[in-house]
């Protein structure tokens, strides 16, 4: 029987999976994004587990405004993201420093 | 076993394999593609919780929108991807240790907390008699009609910054003059040429 702990259980591998990409993939900025939105989608999950398992639809609110933040946080991301590539003519992670702002 | 737990078994095992795949794929554009499978399978497992609502928002915000931007983002930039993965290995042992921490103190949290006591198949939150999405929209728009604005106010927010970050000045922009459309008299625009016959301008 799948319950609840099974749920948790799978949002804290993808969480891990997120985090185990932003140290895997330093350089990259646009896996690290993704990683990111990995870790924002597990917790979701989690957030949709906990609804089920209180029988509170609260928890769906709140997911629902996580999905929000996680659409717009991607899209300045990658905004900002262009705009570097079109300064510095490539991506690399260890020059955002230089970006003094 | 039942149906539930084979599809759970079933979305939960591609899920987590893509997710994989998005860290430990050569190539963005890949990544791109298992981030869309594992938003696809977790959306799988929203129906299973009775969240067909956010479910659908699911797919169609992140394969619908943010993932499309991602690929938009990884095919517009000319990146040498090969030159980016060079650390990959370097990274990889402490990556690794904290990555076996951090999973086995949120499974141990799981594991030994009192109040998670698993009562079995788990309910749908949705009250009966009603569509998920018709119960969503009793709370959302009720209770949380200030979160639900200022989500808006996020996306309007998140919009203009986009734009003002992307946007290219250029130095002579096409605009509008309208009194300079409404100052133009017809002797500046028209010219009478008198074209002799036969012969063309």
């Amino acid at each position: 029987m799948i319950g609840l702990t099974h749920y948790l259980t799978l949002a804290a591998i993808l969480f891990t999976i997120g985090v185990f990409g932003i140290f895997l993939n330093r350089k990259n900025v646009i896996i690290i994004l993704m990683s990111i939105e990995l870790m924002l989608l597990a917790v979701n999950i989690n957030l949709v587990a906990f609804s089920a398992y209180l029988g509170d639809l609260v928890g769906q609110v709140f997911a629902l405004l996580v999905l929000t933040v996680a659409a717009g946080e991607a899209a300045i991301g990658l905004a900002i993201l262009v705009v570097y590539f079109r300064n510095r003519g490539g991506i690399a992670i260890e020059d955002v420093s230089q970006m003094k702002g | 076993m039942t149906l539930t737990s084979l599809a759970f078994y079933l979305f939960a095992s591609v899920s987590v394999a893509s997710a994989f795949m998005v860290i430990a794929a050569r190539n963005p554009v890949y990544s791109v593609l298992f981030l869309i499978l594992t938003f696809f399978n977790s959306a799988g497992l929203f129906v299973l919780l009775g969240a067909e609502f956010l479910a659908l928002i699911l797919v169609v915000v992140y394969v619908g929108a943010v993932a499309v931007l991602f690929l938009f983002v990884v095919m517009m930039l000319d990146i040498d991807f090969a030159e980016l993965n060079e650390g990959f290995l370097q990274y990889m042992p402490i990556g690794a240790t904290v990555g076996l921490i951090l999973l086995l103190e949120l499974l141990l949290v799981f594991g030994a907390s009192s109040t998670l006591v698993d009562k079995g198949q788990l309910p749908s939150a949705t009250p009966e008699g009603m569509t998920n999405a018709e119960a969503l929209g009793r709370v959302l728009y009720t209770d949380f009609i200030f979160l639900f604005q200022t989500a808006g106010a996020v996306l309007l927010v998140a919009m203009i910054g986009a734009i003002v970050l992307t946007l290219v000045k250029s130095n002579n922009p096409k605009r509008q003059d309208i009194a300079k459309q409404n100052a133009r008299t017809r002797e500046d625009g028209v010219e009478l040429v008198d074209i002799k016959p036969g012969e063309g301008i």
